[in-house]
């Protein structure tokens, strides 16, 4: 008799409590990429919902590319899934300009927007109107294992040459050792490989399209980018090149297997960090390699949270946005995290804390780099577009998706490197000609 | 009094079809709001010239071959191996059509990174221990790759149709074969391979209808690519609709997939349900 009361009560007190919860929690759903800092994000929430007891986050979190279809699909087809959006530089403005997202003015004083890196303000504004609050700030970097570049009598100079990376990846490759010289990225997609792609192509002096909107993918700057990517990779990189993206290669790099890594400065902290690498003794740090020009050889990106407008909690999202978004978040991830994971790239004040500076090495370099990029102006000769790892223009996400998926061809042998980007130019004038006007 | 049930399935069948007739005949580019106008046929031209057409198509053609070619086999050598008793039959039994039953994302998850992995799988710790370099197989041979798993998922599939089969195979006409001096081959090629043919015949169909709209597989281990390699039909449609966002060629795709799909279905029932038929 006893138990069935007390199993009766238990029961009556749980509906009560889920009656609660549902009853007064608006619930707030999240989708964001799997890289590190958002996984620390949805960690540190539970602070937030400590705070802010009437809501509650549901997390969507999926790879990169997945992430864009969903939220793209969602968005475009007004779905109302998503409450909060992990959104880019590229999509933005263009959504922005669309009305698919809420605008972001008002914001309380002590969010501080004119604390926000002007660069980065500007990349997710469209005529002036902010439409993402930034969560993290990035641009490109060279990481180098210095342990192995000292065994083998090398030493990477400030601002290395794509020349000078063949050359070091040769004296420190060591395949029966499983060390390899050089992991970039080969996972196709727009955002994969062709960021870092693009980014080589501008230093070659390469563009993708001409000022008439003409592309140029087949020009000789092209041929001998991805020619020379392609033979660094094939000679140097390790196996299984065509599926590594950001994550893959940082997983490799931090358990000692590359000597080098060209990629986004955001992982710096990562690698430093003992407990997810195995290499924060030695990781060295340099500016992103260059070719013929330094123009566009280093890319610009930010990660944002945005809100759909079609979503039915922008109050309590917003909510969400300025805490994972503000100083105090930065503070509180430096105190649970140590300083240098915070999210980096996007305010001055993170880069005035001296206990920043003092543990993250890397942040003189972010900032330098984070400047150089100009969206504005990252190629050799002149073009219609603004961007410089994307164009920014709808049909680019087709066509970089594409282009990259030949060209991770071309990197498996699977066909030419001329057949790849002849190819690539072929597919980028159909969809010009389909929806350009 | 079946008209109201009519009319549903009708339903069910018709708006779909008549939506996807309607995007695949007006430009619908989900990025591109607002810009809906009626364009004929310019979505099946653009679908029918585009490059990944054929190599959807010869690739859609040669990863049904040559699954079916392997299940077909490689099934009836298993299902007569395992029809003679021997001590733990019943768990082999077992063992061998389990595969079946594992979900098509999670075995190509376990192939990708478990076992055909360059670095961590295991065929490379066979490669190295024996000296030999791993092979790198989503590179180097995606739609061999593609074709090992499809099969490892399928050839359980023959096993379980054909091992039932076999339990119905007359033993005494066996028996009789013997004894008039008949060798294991003999009476393999003569008795039990046409007794298998109506059995082997439903394979070949149900797989060919399976086989054509494999997805999930090349999704979750090559994306299509190294370039085309391994872009089939039903992966081509998804990365027009859902990369690209063209929702008006993504549906004359998948018209273009139904019409080829019906040919198929046409030209097996012709040959194999007659043959099922004039042998009843």
């Amino acid at each position: 008799m006893n138990i069935k009361n007390t199993l009766a009560g238990c029961i009556a007190t749980g509906m009560l409590a889920i009656s609660t919860v549902s009853s007064g929690a608006t619930t707030v759903t999240v989708g964001t990429v799997n890289n590190g800092d958002m996984i620390i994000m949805q960690r540190l929430s539970a602070e937030f919902e400590k705070q802010h007891p009437d809501i509650k986050l549901d997390w969507v979190i999926l790879e990169e590319n997945v992430l864009r279809q969903r939220l793209t699909t969602d968005i475009a087809t007004n779905g109302g899934q998503f409450d909060v959006m992990t959104i880019g530089m590229y999509e933005a403005p263009i959504w922005g300009k669309l009305g698919w997202l809420e605008t972001m003015d008002n914001l309380p004083e002590d969010y501080d927007i004119q604390d926000v890196i002007p660069s980065v303000r500007d990349g997710l504004s469209a005529n002036g109107t902010l439409y993402a609050l930034p969560f993290y700030g990035e641009s490109s970097m060279t990481f180098y294992n210095k342990d192995l570049f000292s065994k083998a009598g090398i030493s990477m100079p400030e601002q290395p040459t794509w020349q000078q990376m063949s050359e070091f990846a040769s004296k420190t490759h060591d395949p029966e050792n499983g060390i390899y010289g050089m992991c970039l990225r080969g996972k196709p997609g727009w955002g994969e490989n062709m960021a870092l792609l693009s980014t080589m192509v501008n230093t070659y002096g390469g563009r993708w399209f001409d000022e008439e909107w003409k592309p140029e993918i087949n020009s000789p700057q092209w041929k001998e980018a991805i020619g020379f990517y392609i033979d660094l990779m094939s000679n140097y990189g390790p196996p299984g090149v065509s599926s590594n993206g950001f994550n893959e290669n940082q997983a490799l790099f931090s358990s000692g297997k590359c000597a080098i890594w060209v990629d986004a400065t955001s992982a710096a902290g990562r690698l430093l960090n003992p407990k997810e690498s195995q290499v924060g003794d030695s990781v060295g740090f340099a500016s992103a390699p260059v070719a013929v020009t330094p123009k566009g050889s280093g890319w610009l990106w930010a990660w944002a949270l945005a809100i759909p407008t079609s979503s039915d909690a922008k109050e309590a999202a917003k909510e969400f946005m300025l805490w994972a978004t503000s100083k105090s978040y930065i503070e509180l991830v430096g105190e649970s995290d140590g300083w240098a994971s915070v999210p980096p790239g996007t305010r001055a004040s993170t880069y005035d804390n001296p206990k920043y500076v003092q543990q993250a090495p890397f942040a003189a370099l972010t900032t330098q780099a984070m400047q150089n990029a100009d969206p504005t102006d990252s190629t050799l000769e002149p073009v219609p577009y603004t961007g410089v790892q994307f164009v920014a223009i709808p049909e680019f996400q087709s066509i970089g998706t594409q282009v990259g998926k030949m060209i991770s061809g071309a990197l498996s042998k699977q066909m030419t490197l001329d057949e790849a980007l002849d190819s690539s130019q072929k597919i980028a004038e159909r969809e010009m000609k389909r929806y350009y006007k | 009094m079946v008209s109201p049930s009519v009319l549903v399935l009708l339903a069910w069948m018709a708006v779909p079809l008549a939506m996807t007739l309607y995007f695949s005949l007006i430009r619908y580019n989900l990025l591109y709001p607002g810009d809906n106008e009626f364009v004929g046929l310019e979505n099946f031209t653009f679908f029918l010239t585009d490059e990944g057409f054929t190599a959807g198509m010869t690739n859609t053609l040669l990863l049904v071959c040559s699954v079916l070619l392997i299940s077909v086999v490689v099934g009836v050598l298993i299902a007569v191996l395992v029809d003679t008793p021997f001590w733990g039959r019943g768990i082999v039994r077992v063992l061998l059509i389990s595969p079946f039953f594992i979900m098509p994302t999670v075995s190509a998850l376990v192939w990708k990174n478990l076992l055909l992995h360059p670095v961590s799988g295991v065929f490379a710790a066979v490669w190295r221990f024996f000296g030999a370099e791993p092979i790198d197989w989503f590179s180097t041979y995606p739609m061999e790759a593609i074709i090992l798993i499809v099969s490892w998922q399928w050839v359980p599939f023959a096993v379980l149709l054909l091992m039932t089969a076999m339990q119905s195979l007359d033993q005494e006409q066996k028996d009789a074969a013997r004894l008039d001096g008949a060798g294991p081959i003999a009476i393999f090629w003569h008795i039990t391979l046409p007794h298998l043919a109506r059995p082997i015949a439903v394979v070949v169909m149900i797989e060919t209808i399976f086989l054509l709209s494999i997805f999930a597989e090349i999704f979750t281990t090559t994306g299509g690519g190294p370039g085309y390699e391994t872009t089939n039909l039903a992966y081509l449609i998804y990365s027009q609709a859902l990369l690209q966002f063209d929702v008006g060629l993504a549906s004359a795709g998948g018209l273009v997939a139904v019409v080829l799909a019906n040919v198929a279905a046409i030209i097996l029932i012709r040959m194999i349900g007659k043959n099922l038929t004039d042998k009843a």
